[in-house]
């Protein structure tokens, strides 16, 4: 009889073991570092101590606080704007798509074979003052005659819109492609409307993908820096653009951690109040 | 035997008896290599665009043996001393025998004491060091640092689309007809440089009042919607393009984007521009025999020309136009590398006491929005 054999009840354990070892050290440890630096004080050239300085944290929420809820807000509205153009996306190409569902895909995921830098830098020239869009804006009045596209809050949004859709569009379609026809079926059958069949079968039906893809949305929205310094002005400026300046320019690095800290938690808060309010009951199968 | 010397050097140095043995082993490792690590900014040598290796210092290794690791990983000077200060606060190597920092950080790498005295007796082609750069305050007779390159940040735009000469800061920050159109940089001392010269103020010694007046200057550009951004080196495109049509700018990078965009100018002020160095220092362990070799290698006029030749900003080190009338000879007559002296005179550095106030920096960077 083999060890294993004989102690069968630590298989599950086994199992777990990497991701439990994975977890621990690329997740807990660095939490355990990022929580303690942030209650350190002192300075870059003579280095910092742990002190309970709990100061730190007052004085960040006191002086960020207009770019972290910017963030909260930006990462909100692109979360929004992502879900609007994915789920109609991701309902055609799992209803629709037919043979070329792959190809779709595909295209869904190709922009992701550039990096994310490049992809924002694009956008600089796609909302060039002098580029077709603010133009053709522009022609149809939408856009005043000195109006511009670029370095507006408009733009830092789109940006994040554009960046992240694929992390709506994938679950999304993961779900409806799971979505049981036969259901819809039965509903037209019994003299539910197109319309209706959709609010009362096809949508709760993909409720599970709403949420991953919405989690997957807003929680890496909120902490971009990126778009906002690329495509932004200093009046866009987001928690990311903070704790990157205050961890790299100002290597205030307790600081830079308790505000990580506080966007984290702000995220952990919105997030389980949304997944209260979404139900969790409807969103297990 | 350098090896001998070495050892005799760094016990002298070390003082005590009782750190010869640790050293012994590190020096007899290190010269037994002959290499070097060397830290600069990306773009800050010539490179053969084709096989991707350093002409300068491959002759170098064939003239002395001794090899060269070169990083071009200095991309911000704070987020470079944080990398390093904990490792230099200790005691640490960092395991680079030269960095290359802008005057405010390597006066405070100087202040510190986190940098070697340069090995003088192996450098005497530091007589080519331009006058003019001899004695910074912050290191009175360069015993610690040499320049590696000279830069200046004035004013980048398009004569054709601004529709006039530029001559003042001022225009960029209150022409309604640049309005939204303007990029400022995102480095506090040649931002804050520049608009101090614009209000009558020196930047050489930065005070609360100049320094807030130059701050509150900039603060009612951007109130009024003037200002667009605070860039790094990322305006080029954008200038180039004309969503930018006047920004704060780095020389070197005018004269890059040129050779696509031969309209574009670089204005020096008539009120000044900036002028700042980037410095060559052996932090603390590094190995001062062979990183002095290597300077004093650069420092040759007709080594230094060539990378000049290539990074085209203005040569700390004298008598490379010799060189370059052989090799390059249109870029001599170019303002932004070889500045007359009148234009010279309009030069200025900045307080390097005042670059690396905390408040200051506070200041500068609730204006960049973060």
């Amino acid at each position: 009889m083999g060890f294993l054999h004989r102690h069968r009840w630590l298989t599950p354990y086994g199992l777990l073991a990497a991701g439990l070892g994975w977890l621990a050290v690329f997740f807990v440890v660095p939490m355990y570092y990022l929580a303690a630096t942030s209650l350190k004080s002192g300075d870059i050239d003579f280095g910092y101590a742990f002190t309970w300085a709990w100061g730190n944290y007052a004085h960040a929420l006191g002086r960020y606080q207009e770019q972290l809820l910017r963030s909260l807000e930006y990462a909100g509205i692109a979360t929004l704007a992502a879900f609007l153009i994915s789920y109609p996306l991701a309902y055609w190409i799992a209803f629709r798509g037919g043979r070329w569902k792959n190809v779709l895909l595909l295209l869904v995921i190709a922009p992701f074979f550039v990096t994310y830098l490049i992809r924002t830098l694009a956008w600089q020239t796609i909302l060039a003052d002098d580029g077709p869009v603010a133009g053709f804006l522009r022609t149809i009045g939408v856009l005043g005659a000195d109006g511009r596209l670029l370095a507006t809050s408009f733009a830092v949004v789109a940006g994040i819109t554009y960046n992240f859709l694929p992390f709506m569009a994938l679950p999304l379609y993961a779900s409806l492609e799971q979505v049981d026809k036969r259901l819809v079926e039965a509903a037209e059958d019994l003299y539910a409307s197109r319309p209706v069949a959709f609010f009362k079968v096809t949508f709760p039906l993909s409720l599970p993908g709403v949420f991953a893809g919405t989690m997957l949305t807003f929680i890496p929205a909120a902490g971009d820096f990126i778009n906002a310094q690329l495509l932004g002005t200093p009046q866009q400026a987001m928690i990311g653009n903070v704790i990157q300046s205050r961890f790299l320019v100002l290597n205030d690095y307790p600081e830079a951690s308790a505000l990580s800290l506080v966007l984290m938690l702000a995220i952990v808060g919105i997030v389980v109040v949304y997944a209260r309010a979404l139900g969790t009951e409807r969103l297990g199968t | 035997m350098s090896t001998r010397r070495q050892f005799v050097q760094r016990t002298a140095l070390g003082g005590a008896a009782a750190l010869a043995l640790p050293s012994l082993a590190q020096a007899a490792t290190r010269a037994d290599s002959k290499s070097i690590t060397i830290s600069n900014w990306p773009l800050y040598i010539d490179i053969d665009e084709k096989t991707k290796k350093y002409p300068t210092l491959d002759a170098f290794t064939r003239k002395t043996g001794i090899k060269i690791k070169y990083l071009e990983d200095v991309n911000d000077n704070n987020s470079f001393y944080g990398k390093v200060a904990p490792l230099l606060r200790r005691g640490q190597s960092i395991d680079r025998d030269i960095m290359v920092l802008t005057d405010w950080m390597a006066a405070r790498m100087v202040r510190a004491g986190w940098v070697e005295k340069l090995d003088k007796s192996k450098l005497p082609n530091s007589k080519n060091l331009q006058p003019s750069l001899q004695h910074p305050t912050w290191d009175k007779n360069r015993e610690y640092s040499l320049p590696w390159m000279t830069f200046m940040a004035g004013i980048g735009y398009d004569p054709k689309k601004v529709g006039y000469e530029i001559t003042s800061v001022d225009q960029l920050l209150t022409d309604r007809k640049l309005r939204g159109k303007v990029t400022l940089l995102s480095e506090m001392p040649e931002t804050t440089g520049l608009v101090m010269l614009s209000n009558g103020d020196d930047p050489t010694r930065v005070t609360d009042a100049s320094f807030g007046r130059a701050i509150k200057k900039i603060q009612k550009a951007l109130d009024a919607g003037q200002i667009r951004q605070f860039t790094g080196n990322d305006y080029g495109p954008l200038l180039a393009k004309g969503d930018v049509l006047a920004a704060f700018a780095w020389s070197g990078d005018v004269v890059q984007l040129q050779i696509d965009n031969p309209s574009l100018k670089f204005a020096v002020p008539q009120a000044g521009a900036i002028m700042l160095s980037d410095n060559m220092l052996i932090p603390k362990k590094g190995n001062i025999e062979l990183a002095s070799t290597f300077m004093n290698y650069v420092y040759d006029p007709a080594v230094f020309a060539n990378i000049d030749a290539y990074v085209a900003y203005p040569s700390p080190v004298a008598g490379v136009e010799k060189f370059l009338a052989k090799t390059d000879p249109k870029i001599l007559k170019n303002q932004l590398v070889f500045p007359d002296a009148r234009t010279r005179a309009r030069l200025h550095s900045y307080d390097p006491i005042g670059a690396d106030n905390r408040d200051y920096k506070e200041l500068f960077q609730a204006l960049v929005g973060a």
